[in-house]
């Protein structure tokens, strides 16, 4: 294990270090926002203490990253595999464009989430966000799986506005009794059947272990889930010149 | 069903006295205009459904066939003219947003026919480039101002990430998915050939061409398809798509009839989903959050390859170039409006952005006077039709061009503009494997290899011309230039003198 103390470093020195370092566990204390920490690596896994500036583990592609402390905007942009876990919140743009891998956030994650992710085969991403996420969750959302919890919302619907604009591909759990009021028309709605409680137990395993949380509470609660009408929205748009 | 007001475009002519009944026409054209009738042991055409891509004609063993357009039209109107009239039909009858393809055909001027390059007499004495050398090798990238010395007084001589171009033309973004596999495949063996590189626009990369990958641009585009760690190391440079010439300001869409397995596993979307390229990137609302995206390609790559932002000709082009410019990028590429496209809206294409000649001129000026010229290298495309028009690019201020339509055609594009709907007859916009099969990618790089080779002799002679021995001394040299016909408003943008001054 190697231990650096980031301070004030900045973020090129940093990520040259880390790039650098042969150990494949890595802590980083102090950290102060420093950007793109972790990005597109593959074989280390690193804890973060403190804040973890924009950009954490873009194009990330398989190792494990902790943060102790907030994250800001971009966490797992493009990521294809990995794990990020955030003990509190963290910004706009969450998991942007995510191919696969999961990104679990403690508490509550900003505007733009899970915006056009998507699947394809084995990769299957998910986030879940303990708390709230901001507007615009999952638009042009292309496949993957969200799950919001509410877990401080007492039943409101636990998202901004926008919810899923555009989406044409996978799905989002969110855990409330009302729905938000602005939902568009590519996306339908409807309550939790058997089949997508066992999938969000599944899922719910080990968030709730790491944030230790009692999963079957949660599942007692009621689930919406958010569907694509189409996977091809925009076919009767165009006629040809 | 309602009346269809369409009269067809073109006129399949056939010389009954030449054809032969081969029928190669019937299997020639996916459009399936021509049919064999059997009854009177001939062939009949259907000229509704012609693109007039002349791929029958060409074919036709005995020269049989022409396709005419129609002499039918509606009544002379200077201001309805029959296109316009036509348009409203087809979207009375279908309430589509109307989708075309390549560059736009309207009739916008085209500075680079309007700009005339110098040549040496009596005071200077042009170069013959059979005898002297004359260089053509680019290096595209940030180049820095200063000398920096380590803490022992030695030359630093590290440089910041270069792409190094044998001769100053690449082969612009077209995605797999756009163009066919065998089409990607002919630009990137010609552009290992050449020493120069093709793009993989927003498709990803098949796993077959990643051995081009020292010939090969990247593209990162909104949709971020195929875009992995892996993806973004196997390429010499990585594009960062802000916009297109042909359709600034909104996204792409791949329809998922078009997304076969092939596709599917090269963008890493199921088959037969829509691809969709927002608009925006979602990542990006600033030059800040541009400057984000471009470290972020950097700190992924280690620092080793350039990256470039590729942003379409608009009206503030100058403004926001230097934004970019100062985000960190090494290289900007400007697409002008003349681009072409695999599908745009075709009122977007005919009607949003600037020409590139423009846009170049003022972009390059801009960027002198606030002296961060050297920060960034500029590409330029947007309808680069010949040797000419890049030589008059390079003397505007470009380092280097991007074509893309121009080396279509050398792959066979007839330009009959029917792109999007997949059934190119000429194997290029196409994924069905029957018509894919046509362009043999062996052949295809030679003929481009053919064309950019024309064309550096061809600029080797006119920078000979010009008494000039190397690009380096032709860039930005618009003393070169002196403009045609243009009044001065257009004069001044462009930074020349008019023919004759
Ligand atoms: S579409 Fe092309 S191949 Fe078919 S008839 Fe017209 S010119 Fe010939
Ligand atoms: S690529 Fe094919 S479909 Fe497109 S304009 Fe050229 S010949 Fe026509």
């Amino acid at each position: 294990m190697t231990t650096i103390d980031v301070g004030l470093k900045p973020f090129d020195e940093l990520n040259r270090e880390i790039r650098a370092c042969t150990d494949d566990t890595l802590v980083l204390n102090d950290v102060n926002g420093q950007r793109y920490i972790g990005c597109a690596l593959s074989n280390k896994n690193i804890t973060i203490n403190g804040t973890s500036g924009n950009a954490m583990g873009a194009y990330l592609d398989g190792c494990t990253i902790t943060v102790n402390g907030n994250a800001q905007d971009a966490t797992g942009d493009t990521m294809n595999d990995g794990m990020i876990i955030i003990h509190g919140s963290c910004g706009d743009a969450a998991g942007y464009s995510m191919r696969g891998g999961k990104i679990f956030i403690r508490d509550s994650a900003g505007y733009r989430s899970g915006i056009h992710m998507k699947a394809y085969e084995e990769k299957q991403p998910l986030i879940i966000i303990g708390d709230r996420a901001g507007s615009f969750l999952g638009e042009y959302l292309a496949g993957g799986t969200i799950i919001v919890l509410g877990l401080h919302q007492e039943g409101k619907a636990p998202v901004g506005y926008f919810c899923g604009t555009g989406m044409h591909g996978g799905k989002i759990y969110l855990r409330c009794d009302t729905l938000p009021s602005d939902l568009p028309q590519q996306v339908s709605s409807s309550d939790a059947t058997q089949e997508d409680m066992q999938e969000i137990s599944a899922h719910l395993e080990s968030y709730c272990a790491i944030f230790d949380l009692d999963k079957e509470a949660l599942l007692a609660s009621h689930f919406y889930v958010l569907r694509p009408n189409s996977s091809t929205p925009y076919k009767m748009l165009y006629t040809n010149v | 069903m309602g009346i269809n007001y369409l009269y067809p475009d073109f006129e399949v002519h056939r010389d009954r006295e030449k054809c032969i009944t081969c029928r190669v026409c019937e299997r020639q054209c996916a459009n399936e205009v021509h049919s064999y009738d059997a009854e009177s042991n001939r062939m009949v055409s259907d000229d509704t459904k012609c693109v007039n891509c002349h791929r029958c004609v060409s074919l036709c063993p005995t020269h049989a066939l022409k396709i005419v357009k129609t002499n039918h039209g509606f009544k002379d109107n200077a201001n309805w003219k029959g296109d316009v009239i036509q348009d409203i039909y087809r979207q009375a009858d279908s309430g589509g947003v109307l989708l075309a393809s390549m560059g736009t055909p309207k009739d916008y001027p085209v500075y680079w026919d309007k700009m005339l390059i110098n040549a040496s007499q009596v005071t200077n004495p042009s170069i013959d480039p059979l005898r002297e050398p004359m260089e053509t090798k680019t290096f595209l990238g940030q180049k820095s101002s200063k000398i920096r010395r380590d803490e022992n007084g030695k030359l630093i001589t590290k440089t910041d990430p270069q792409l190094a171009l044998n001769i100053p033309i690449m082969f612009s973004a077209m995605s797999y998915g756009s163009i066919s596999y065998n089409a990607h495949k002919s630009l990137a063996l010609a552009a290992q050939k050449l020493g120069i590189f093709y793009n993989t626009g927003e498709g990803g990369l098949h796993e077959d061409f990643y051995q081009y990958g020292k010939n090969t641009i990247v593209q990162v585009a909104s949709g971020r398809f195929g875009v992995h760690p892996e993806y973004l190391n196997a390429g010499a440079a990585i594009e960062i798509k802000m916009g297109q010439g042909a359709k600034p300001g909104i996204g792409g869409h791949l329809p998922g009839s078009k997304i076969g397995e092939d596709i599917s596993k090269t963008r890493m979307i199921p088959e037969h989903a829509d691809a969709i390229s927002p608009a925006p990137h979602h990542d990006i609302y600033s030059i800040e959050d541009l400057r984000q995206l471009v470290y972020t390609l950097k700190e992924a790559t280690a620092y080793t390859k350039p990256i470039i932002v590729k942003v379409a000709a608009v009206h503030n082009i100058s403004a926001i170039a230097s934004g970019i410019a100062r985000s960190g990028a090494d290289i900007i590429a400007i697409d002008g409006f003349r681009g072409g496209t695999g599908a745009a809206p075709a009122r977007t294409r005919d009607n949003v952005g600037i020409p590139i000649e423009l846009a170049l001129a003022s972009v390059d000026t801009r960027l002198r006077q606030e002296g961060i010229r050297n920060n960034v290298s500029l590409v330029v495309g947007g309808s680069i039709r010949s040797s000419a028009d890049v030589i008059k690019a390079i003397a505007l201020g470009a380092d280097a061009i991007y074509i893309a339509t121009s080396a279509l055609l050398a792959l066979g594009c007839h330009l009959c503009r029917t792109c999007q709907s997949g059934k190119c007859n000429w194997g290029i916009a196409t994924q069905r494997p029957e018509l894919v099969k046509r362009l043999n990618p062996e052949v295809g790089s030679e003929r481009l290899v053919n064309l950019i080779t024309a064309w550096n002799h061809e600029i080797k002679e006119m920078m000979g011309g010009m008494g000039i021995n190397s690009i380096e001394a032709l860039r930005g040299n618009r003393l070169m230039l002196r403009g045609i016909g243009l009044n001065e408003t257009e004069l001044q943008i462009l930074g020349i003198a008019h023919a004759g001054q």
